[in-house]
């Protein structure tokens, strides 16, 4: 019995390997294409590069400076970094408050969060743009405003479900014993947030770095170009597409994302099988 | 606790709700209000009633992408679950590699839509050039990459989901079946299905309307090429704003017309799954 299930498993582990390298041969494929001289990437694509064909990081340095990656890359990272804090520390606070406290105001409002998840961007894309304008939310500081209100219904449906399951008494002993309600919520309650929070920033954070729609809509495009702003302007913006510096820029909009995921992987996947199960 | 808490209102709740209004409330209102009206601007909206939503249902492109995107959306939801529940059942028997895999098949969730489809841009065409055809050849050539496309991206965010419900099974529920001879395959379809319910309802949930509202992957791949024929809903929509003055007014009726759809499938889904869901 035993020897048989040893023979399965070592089938099925030489199965799913063959199928792993199938799953990401595309990323192989466009990493060796980015060393390749443009002529030869769209004419023979499978093909490895060799003496002929190697342009060292030519692609790379035309793609720099077509689409200055740097400041794509600081842009992206920026207005990601400062919506995820922003939607993090004020979607809890709200969610704490309107679970705890049971007015019908209250009750109306996480009904309108939960309302506005289903609502898909193109009901709003352009009203919101239009408001952004008009409130000259434009530029990168102005955009995490708009993730804010954009985001909230899934941050603070994810907190509420969690709050729920916080028992009472804790934080009725912190107000007794002389806690604020902020001091309550930040040194009792967002401690035991802790896990929802790693899930909801890991799905607010997927969201926003590869979001193209709401950027390109808001944000004044001529100044500010996120990065899959700027690699859709690659092909846009210049006529015929230089194919090489398309998988460089390629690479190097993957690059970040390999990086974030392998030093996070732990919590990433618990975070979805999370969100998933409160969902 | 209530009284003590209200006076904080305004720190807890002020931010996230005046951002809010902002970002949805506003935008969302304003767009039903426009649904209504001919305009080029927000300001020059002059109510003209329903003449947006009779020129939506006279617009073949609109209609043909309807249909294109219902079409995909089923093909999505199909394959992407059969595919997703297979790997997390092989999975979670347990052999030497399971977490490099579950790892690998993940990955690919994490790149964003337009950067996926310029890559599989990539390789279908080099596929194709074999035949001496394109990806914009056909609108089947459309349909069925970003089929595989939508397929490489969310199999593994629906297998995690999976893995996690069926590791969630109780063993004595498993083991109780093993004692009453069930077979494997009973097992499979009597036990494990249905106590993956949740699962299910939750994956079904998340393919269908990820796929119903597909813009950045469809945008990037085909943008709609050949001659409209690959346009879904979203870059329908997208392209009617945005490609020519004059419709606004007409997009947005469609925008609408989009949301009612997508809140409908939505929750008739939820309502049916739901259904199914057993407890042990």
């Amino acid at each position: 019995m035993n020897e048989k299930k040893g023979k399965k498993g070592l089938l099925l582990t030489i199965i799913f390997s063959i199928i792993s390298v199938i799953y990401i041969a595309p990323i192989i494929i466009i990493l060796y294409n980015s060393f390749k001289k443009k002529a030869y990437i769209a004419k023979s694509p499978f093909s490895l590069p060799n003496e002929q064909t190697f342009s060292g990081f030519e692609n790379y340095t035309s793609g720099i400076n077509k689409t200055s990656f740097l400041s794509s890359f600081g842009y992206s990272l920026f207005i990601t970094v400062g919506s995820v804090f922003l939607i993090l520390l004020c979607t809890s606070m709200c969610a704490w408050y309107i679970t705890r406290s049971k007015s019908k105001f209250s009750k109306c409002l996480y009904f309108l969060f939960v309302f506005s998840m289903i609502v898909p961007f193109q009901m709003v894309m352009f009203t919101l743009s239009k408001t952004a304008d008009f409130l000259k939310l434009t530029n990168p500081v102005g955009i995490i405003i708009v993730y804010l209100g954009f985001g909230a219904g899934l941050a603070v449906f994810m907190f509420s479900g969690f709050v729920k399951a916080v028992p009472l008494e804790i934080e009725e002993a912190a107000l007794i014993d002389g806690c604020s309600p902020l001091q309550t919520f930040f040194m009792i309650v967002l401690p035991i947030l802790k896990p929802t929070a790693i899930s909801v920033g890991i799905l607010e954070t997927m969201w926003i770095w590869n979001d193209y729609l709401l950027p390109y809509l808001v944000l004044n495009i001529k100044k500010y170009k996120t990065i899959p702003i700027a690699i859709q302007y690659l092909k846009g913006g210049y006529g015929s597409i230089d194919i090489g510096a398309m998988m460089a820029m390629l690479v190097l909009a993957i690059i970040p994302i390999i990086v974030f995921y392998i030093s996070l992987q732990k919590y990433i996947i618990k975070g979805v099988a999370a969100g998933a199960v409160k969902g | 606790m209530n009284r003590t808490i209200k006076k904080y209102s305004p720190i807890f709740v002020l931010p996230t709700l005046l951002a809010f209004i902002i970002g949805f409330i506003v935008p969302f209102i304003l767009g039903i209000y426009l649904s209504f009206c001919k305009f080029t601007t927000v300001t020059d909206a002059k109510f003209t009633g329903i003449s947006n939503y009779q020129k939506v249902f006279s617009d073949d492109s609109f209609i043909h992408a309807l249909w294109f995107t219902a079409l995909f959306t089923v093909a999505a939801v199909v394959t992407i679950n059969v595919i997703a529940f297979t790997i997390a059942y092989l999975l979670t028997k347990g052999f030497k590699g399971t977490n490099l895999f579950r790892t690998v098949f993940f990955m690919p969730n994490l790149i964003g839509g337009i950067v996926l489809g310029y890559i599989w841009q990539l390789i279908f065409n080099g596929i194709l050039l074999y035949f001496a055809k394109t990806l914009t050849f056909s609108a089947t050539y459309g349909f069925f990459g970003l089929l595989i496309l939508m397929n490489w991206q969310q199999v593994g965010y629906m297998m995690i989901i999976y893995i996690a419900g069926i590791q969630n099974i109780s063993p004595s529920v498993m083991e109780a079946a093993k004692i009453d001879g069930a077979s494997r395959s009973q097992i499979l379809r009597k036990v494990i299905i249905p106590m993956v319910m949740p699962s299910v309802t939750i994956s079904v949930f998340l393919t269908l309307t990820n796929s119903f509202k597909l813009f950045d992957q469809n945008l990037a791949l085909t943008a709609g090429e050949p001659s409209k024929m690959t346009e879904m809903l979203a870059l329908n929509i997208f392209n009617t704003f945005y490609g020519r003055t004059g419709f606004e007014g007409v997009g947005q009726a469609k925008a609408v017309i989009f949301f009612v759809l997508v809140a409908v499938i939505a929750l008739l889904q939820l309502y049916y799954t739901r259904k199914r869901e057993v407890q042990a």
